[in-house]
C-alpha cells in the first residue's frame, strides 16, 4: 500500500476561484433559510460583494508565475490572470443585469401553466438560486483557463457548464422556448463533453500523460503514435469548438441566445467565449504548438466558414436575440484567427479581443433587456424601428455596440480587428485575414440596418416602450459604452499591460 | 504654434459647445457652428501664410506616440497639396453653415445635432488630409462615414435613408479592402526593421511585385469609390440627390476629395512600381468617367443628379491628371481639386436654393427664372460657366494644365478628354437654357431672389472662381513645388518635349 501524500495546495493562488466558490456555497444557504424579503437584496449584495472579492485577489496575484498552485493541475501565470480578471468583470456588470429578477421565473421547478407556478405568481413568490448557479459558473469559468492537465480541465468544463444549462431555462415569460433552449443546450453540451473526454482518452494513449506538459513533451519528442494525437486533437477541438460556437457546431447557440432569459444570454455569450478560448488558446499554444501541421489548416477553414457563415445568416434574422447570437458566431470566427496566429502578438491581440468584445456584448444585451411591452420583451426587430427617437440613449448605446461589433474605427472593436488580424497574417495565414475582412464587410450590412431601423425608421403604432432602467442595469450600459469607446480611443494602457504579462508558463 | 493640432480642435471644442446649449436654442447653435467656422477658416488662412512655399519636406509637423504596442502615432503634416486641400475645406465649411441656413430644419433630429455633425465632421476632414501616419489616415477615413451617414439619412430628403446606407455599404466595403492592405504594410514592417505606420518608412519597404499590386488594389479601390471613378460611382447621384445642398457640398467638395488625394499621397507614394503596371487602366477608366459622366449629365432630369454626374466627370479629369504623371498634370489634378470644391459649390447652393423655393429639384419645372431672380439666376450662370472651364474662371486654368500635362505622355486619352470639354458644354448649357432662359413657366412667377445672406454667402465664392481664373499663382505656387517633389520621390520625369522638326 503506497503512503498517501497530502496535497500541497497554494491558495492565495487559487483564492480567486475559492473566493466564489465558498460565495456560491454562501448563495445556496440563503436562498435556503433567508427569508423571502430580504432574500434577493442578500443574494445581489452577496454575489457582487464575491466577485469584487475574486477580482481583487486577481489583482493580487497578477504578477505570481506558478505551475505548482496545486500540484500542477493549475497553471497561474499571466494570461490565465488577465482572462479571469475578463470573465469576474463580465461577470459583475451581467450580475447587474441578473439582479433584475424580474426577468427569471416565479418557481422555476414548477410545470409551464400549472396551479403551481399560478399559485407562485399569485403569492409573489421569487425564487433567486440564479445567483448562486452563476457563481458556481463563473467558478468554472476561472478554473477553465488555468487548467493545465485535462481532467481539470474537464472538471472545470462540466462546473462552467451544468449551470449554463439550468439557467437558460429560467425565463419568466415563453417559459416553454426558455425550457426547449436548456434542454437542447444541456443534451448538444452532454454530445460535445463526450467528444470532449474520447480526445482526452486518445491523448493519454498517444503521450502517457494527462498534463499539458506531458502532451507537449510527447509532441516534441515526435515518438508516439500520430493517428492517437490526430484523433485526440480533432476531438477535443470539437468539445471546445462547441463551448465557443463555432461552425458546425454552433447549432445550438441562436436558440438558446433566444430562449434563455436575457441577462443569462449576456452572461454566457460574452463570459463563455472568454474562458473557452482561454482554454482553447492554452491548450493550442503550449500542448499543440508543435504539431502545427496537423490542426492549423482545419482550423484555419473552420475559421472561415464561422465568420462567413455567421455573417450571412444574421442578415436574415428578425430577431435581436437571434441576429446577436449569430453576429456571436461570426465574432467566434474572427477570434479563431488568434489561435491561428499562434504567435505573441496573436496572443495579446486575442486577450484584447475577448474583452472588448465581451463587455459590449453584455452592453448590448443589456439594451436589449429595456425594450419591452406589457407582455414582456420585445425581440422582434421590426417593433425595434424609430426606437432613436423615442429613447436616443438607449438607441445610441446600441449603435455603439453594433459599430463596435462591426469594427468601426474609434470603438474598441477596431482595434480588436486589426490586432488580430494583423497577427493571423504575421503567422502566415493570408486567407483567414481576406476572409476575416469580408466577411467584416458583410457584418457591416446587417449592423448598420439594426442602426437605420432605429434612427431612421418611423415608430410603429403598437407601444414598444422602453422601460426605465435601474441604477444597475444603467451602470452596466454605460461601464460598457464607456469601455467601449475608452479602448477605441485610447487603447495603449490595455494593449501595453496584456502585452508585458501575457506569456504562457509552459 | 501646431497649427493643425489647433484647427482640429477648434471644431470639436465648437461641436462640445453647441452640445451644452439647450435643446430649444437653434438660432444660437447656427451662430454657434457659424462663428466656429470661421474662427478655424481664419485659423487656417494664417498657417497658410506661415507656410514656406518653396519647402518641399513636410511643414506644420507633428508626431506623438498614440498606441505605442502598434508603432502608431498622431503624426501630421502637409504638404502644398494637403495645404490647399485643408484651405478649401476650412473655407467652404462656413460658406455651407451660412448658405444651408435652414437645412436642419426638415430633419429627423433637432438643428444642435445637425451642426454638432457638421463639425465633427470638419475636423476629421481636416485630419484625413493632414494625417502623416497610415493608420491615423485611415482611423479619419472610416471615422468619417458615420457624420456624413447621420447627415444624409437624417436631414436629407426623398430617399435619403437608402441613399445614405448606400453611401455608408460602399465606402466601408472600400475601407475593409484597404485595411488589408494596411495591416499587410504593417506586417512588412514588422518584417523588415519594426512596426510603423509612418508614410516615410513603409514607401522604402521592399516588397515582390505581386504583393504590391495587391496592396495597390486595395488603397486604390477604397480611392476610386470615394473619388468615385466609373465604375464605382453608383452612390455619388443618389447620396447627392437626397442629401441637403450643404451637405452635398461637403460630400463631393471635400469627401470626395479625399480618394484623388489619397491616390496621391498614399498610392504613388507606397506603391511606385504598382502604379507603374496599373496606370494604362486607370487612364482608361478616367476618360471613360470624363466622357460617360458627361453623357449621364446630359440625360440628367433631376437638378441635383446633373450636378452629381458632372463630378463624376470632372474627377475623371482629376485622375487623368495624377496619373499622367507629369508635373504639370499634378498641378493641375490638385489646381482641379481646389477649383472644383468652389464650383461645386456655387452649383449645389444655388440649386439648393431654386429647389427649396420652387419646391421640386425636376429641371422642367424651372424657365425664365432670369426674369424673376436675375441675382439667382446670375449666380447659377457663373456657377456653370466655372464648372464647364470657361477661361477667365479657376476651372479653366486647372482643366487646360491637366489636358497638356495629359497630352504630352497620353496623347489619345487627351484628346478624347478634350472631347469632355465639348460635352461640359451641353450639359450646362442645357439647364441654363431650360431653367433660366425663355419665358417664366407657370409657378415659378413669385420667387423671391436672393436674400442678403445667401448674397454674402455666395459671394466669396464666386470671388474665388474669378479671382483664381484670373491669377492662379498663389495657388500654383504652393501647389507646384509639392507636385514636382511627389513625382521626383516615386522616379518619374516630365517627358522631354519634342519641338516637331517639321
Amino acid at each position: 500500500m503506497s503512503e498517501f501524500i497530502s496535497p500541497t495546495l497554494s491558495y492565495s493562488l487559487l483564492s480567486p476561484i475559492l473566493v466564489v466558490l465558498a460565495g456560491a456555497i454562501i448563495g445556496v444557504l440563503i436562498e435556503a433559510f433567508a427569508s423571502k424579503s430580504v432574500r434577493p437584496i442578500a443574494q445581489v449584495s452577496v454575489t457582487i460583494g464575491t466577485l469584487v472579492l475574486s477580482l481583487v485577489q486577481v489583482w493580487r496575484i497578477r504578477n505570481s508565475g506558478s505551475t505548482t498552485a496545486a500540484m500542477g493541475s493549475v497553471i497561474i501565470d499571466g494570461p490565465g490572470v488577465l482572462l479571469q480578471g475578463s470573465i469576474l468583470v463580465i461577470a459583475i456588470i451581467s450580475v447587474f443585469l441578473i439582479a433584475d429578477t424580474e426577468n427569471f421565473a416565479a418557481a422555476a421547478a414548477a410545470i409551464p401553466g400549472s396551479p403551481e407556478e399560478r399559485e407562485s405568481i399569485a403569492r409573489g413568490q421569487q425564487v433567486t438560486e440564479v445567483f448562486p448557479l452563476t457563481l458556481f459558473a463563473v467558478a468554472g469559468m476561472l478554473l477553465f483557463p488555468i487548467a493545465s492537465d485535462l481532467i481539470t480541465l474537464f472538471v472545470a468544463l462540466e462546473v462552467l457548464s451544468l449551470p449554463l444549462y439550468l439557467m437558460a431555462g429560467l425565463s419568466r415569460r415563453r417559459r416553454l422556448l426558455s425550457q426547449e433552449s436548456a434542454l437542447k443546450y444541456f443534451l448538444l453540451g452532454a454530445f460535445s463533453s463526450a467528444f470532449f473526454l474520447f480526445g482526452a482518452a486518445y491523448l493519454y494513449g498517444y503521450s502517457g500523460s494527462v498534463t499539458f506538459a506531458g502532451i507537449r513533451a510527447a509532441v516534441v519528442g515526435g515518438t508516439g503514435n500520430d493517428v492517437f494525437l490526430l484523433i485526440g486533437i480533432a476531438f477535443l477541438s470539437i468539445g471546445l469548438l462547441f463551448k465557443v460556437g463555432a461552425v458546425p457546431f454552433h447549432a445550438w447557440s441562436p436558440d438558446v441566445y433566444q430562449g434563455a432569459p436575457t441577462p443569462v444570454t449576456a452572461f454566457m455569450a460574452a463570459a463563455t467565449k472568454v474562458a473557452a478560448f482561454g482554454a482553447m488558446l492554452r491548450i493550442y499554444y503550449t500542448s499543440f504548438a508543435n504539431a502545427e501541421w496537423s490542426w492549423s489548416p482545419l482550423l484555419t477553414g473552420i475559421a472561415i466558414i464561422t465568420m462567413v457563415f455567421g455573417s450571412l445568416v444574421a442578415i436574415a434574422q428578425r430577431d435581436v436575440k437571434r441576429m446577436l447570437a449569430y453576429s456571436s458566431i461570426a465574432h467566434a470566427g474572427f477570434l479563431l484567427t488568434g489561435v491561428i496566429a499562434l504567435n505573441k502578438a496573436g496572443l495579446d491581440a486575442s486577450i484584447y479581443y475577448l474583452f472588448a468584445y465581451g463587455v459590449a456584448t453584455v452592453g448590448a444585451f443589456a439594451v436589449v433587456t429595456l425594450v419591452r411591452d406589457s407582455a414582456g420583451e420585445v425581440t422582434d426587430l421590426n417593433r425595434w424601428a424609430g426606437l432613436g427617437k423615442r429613447s436616443p440613449w438607449v438607441a445610441t448605446s446600441f449603435a455603439t455596440f453594433l459599430l463596435a461589433f462591426a469594427g468601426i474605427p474609434l470603438t474598441s472593436g477596431f482595434i480588436g480587428k486589426f490586432s488580430i488580424f494583423s497577427a493571423a497574417y504575421e503567422g502566415g495565414s493570408k486567407s483567414v485575414v481576406i476572409a476575416g475582412v469580408l466577411s467584416s464587410a458583410i457584418a457591416a450590412f446587417f449592423y448598420i440596418r439594426v442602426i437605420v431601423l432605429m434612427f431612421f425608421s418611423d415608430p410603429l403604432e403598437d407601444a414598444t416602450s422602453v422601460v426605465i432602467p435601474s441604477v444597475l442595469t444603467r451602470i452596466t450600459v454605460l461601464f460598457a459604452v464607456v469601455v467601449t469607446i475608452f479602448l477605441g480611443v485610447f487603447p495603449s494602457p490595455l494593449l501595453d499591460f496584456i502585452s508585458n504579462i501575457a506569456i504562457f508558463i509552459r | 504654434m501646431n497649427y493643425l493640432t489647433l484647427i482640429m480642435a477648434i471644431p470639436l471644442v465648437g461641436a462640445a459647445l453647441i452640445a451644452t446649449l439647450p435643446q430649444a436654442k437653434s438660432l444660437l447653435a447656427k451662430q454657434f457652428a457659424l462663428g466656429t467656422t470661421l474662427v478655424a477658416a481664419v485659423a487656417t488662412i494664417l498657417m497658410t501664410v506661415k507656410f514656406e512655399r518653396g519647402n518641399t519636406d513636410l511643414q506644420f509637423v507633428e508626431s506623438y506616440d498614440w498606441i505605442k504596442a502598434f508603432g502608431i502615432k498622431y503624426a501630421v503634416g502637409v504638404d502644398g497639396i494637403a495645404l490647399v486641400l485643408i484651405l478649401m475645406t476650412a473655407l467652404l465649411t462656413p460658406i455651407v453653415v451660412l448658405a444651408g441656413w435652414n437645412e436642419s430644419d426638415n430633419g429627423r433630429w433637432s438643428t444642435k445635432s445637425f451642426y454638432i455633425l457638421i463639425l465633427v465632421l470638419q475636423t476629421m476632414s481636416f485630419g484625413v488630409f493632414a494625417a502623416t501616419d497610415v493608420f491615423l489616415f485611415y482611423v479619419f477615413f472610416e471615422a468619417m462615414l458615420v457624420p456624413v451617414y447621420f447627415l444624409i439619412g437624417g436631414y436629407g430628403s426623398g430617399e435619403r435613408t437608402a441613399a445614405a446606407v448606400k453611401f455608408l455599404l460602399y465606402s466601408l466595403f472600400g475601407g475593409l479592402l484597404m485595411l488589408a492592405s494596411i495591416i499587410a504594410l504593417y506586417v512588412l514592417s514588422g518584417e523588415q526593421g519594426g512596426h510603423t505606420f509612418n508614410i516615410a518608412a513603409l514607401s522604402k519597404l521592399e516588397m515582390s511585385s505581386t504583393t504590391q499590386n495587391f496592396l495597390f488594389l486595395g488603397f486604390f479601390i477604397a480611392f476610386a469609390i470615394k473619388a468615385p471613378l466609373f465604375p464605382f460611382h453608383t452612390w455619388l447621384p443618389d447620396a447627392a440627390k437626397s442629401a441637403t445642398p450643404g451637405t452635398s457640398v461637403l460630400l463631393l467638395g471635400v469627401l470626395d476629395k479625399v480618394g484623388t488625394f489619397g491616390m496621391i499621397r498614399y498610392c504613388l507614394a507606397l506603391f511606385p512600381e504598382a502604379t507603374k503596371t496599373f496606370t494604362p487602366l486607370i487612364i482608361t477608366l478616367s476618360v471613360i468617367s470624363i466622357v460617360y459622366g458627361a453623357f449621364l449629365a446630359i440625360g440628367a432630369k433631376d437638378i441635383k443628379r446633373l450636378i452629381a454626374y458632372t463630378s463624376i466627370s470632372h474627377f475623371g479629369f482629376i485622375t487623368l491628371g495624377i496619373f499622367a504623371m507629369t508635373t504639370q498634370g499634378h498641378s493641375g489634378a490638385t489646381l482641379y481639386m481646389f477649383n472644383h470644391g468652389f464650383s461645386t459649390a456655387a452649383l449645389f447652393l444655388v440649386a439648393g436654393w431654386m429647389i427649396s423655393r420652387r419646391g421640386s429639384s425636376t429641371i422642367a419645372d424651372f424657365g425664365g427664372l432670369q426674369r424673376v431672380t436675375p441675382v439667382m439666376a446670375w449666380s447659377f450662370f457663373i456657377a456653370g460657366m466655372s464648372s464647364l472651364a470657361l477661361p477667365g474662371l479657376s476651372s479653366f486654368v486647372s482643366e487646360f494644365l491637366v489636358l497638356v500635362g495629359t497630352f504630352t505622355r497620353y496623347p489619345v486619352a487627351a484628346v478624347i478628354a478634350t472631347f469632355g470639354i465639348v460635352l461640359a458644354a451641353l450639359y450646362i448649357l442645357i439647364p441654363v437654357q431650360r431653367a433660366l432662359h425663355g419665358p417664366t413657366t407657370p409657378g415659378n412667377e413669385n420667387l423671391a431672389d436672393l436674400n442678403l445672406r445667401e448674397k454674402i454667402a455666395i459671394a466669396p465664392v464666386i470671388a474665388v472662381i474669378v479671382f483664381l481664373g484670373f491669377y492662379p499663382a498663389p495657388a500654383l505656387n504652393i501647389i507646384n513645388p509639392a507636385a514636382a517633389h511627389v513625382l521626383s520621390q516615386i522616379g518619374f520625369s516630365d517627358p522631354a518635349p519634342t519641338h516637331g522638326g517639321k
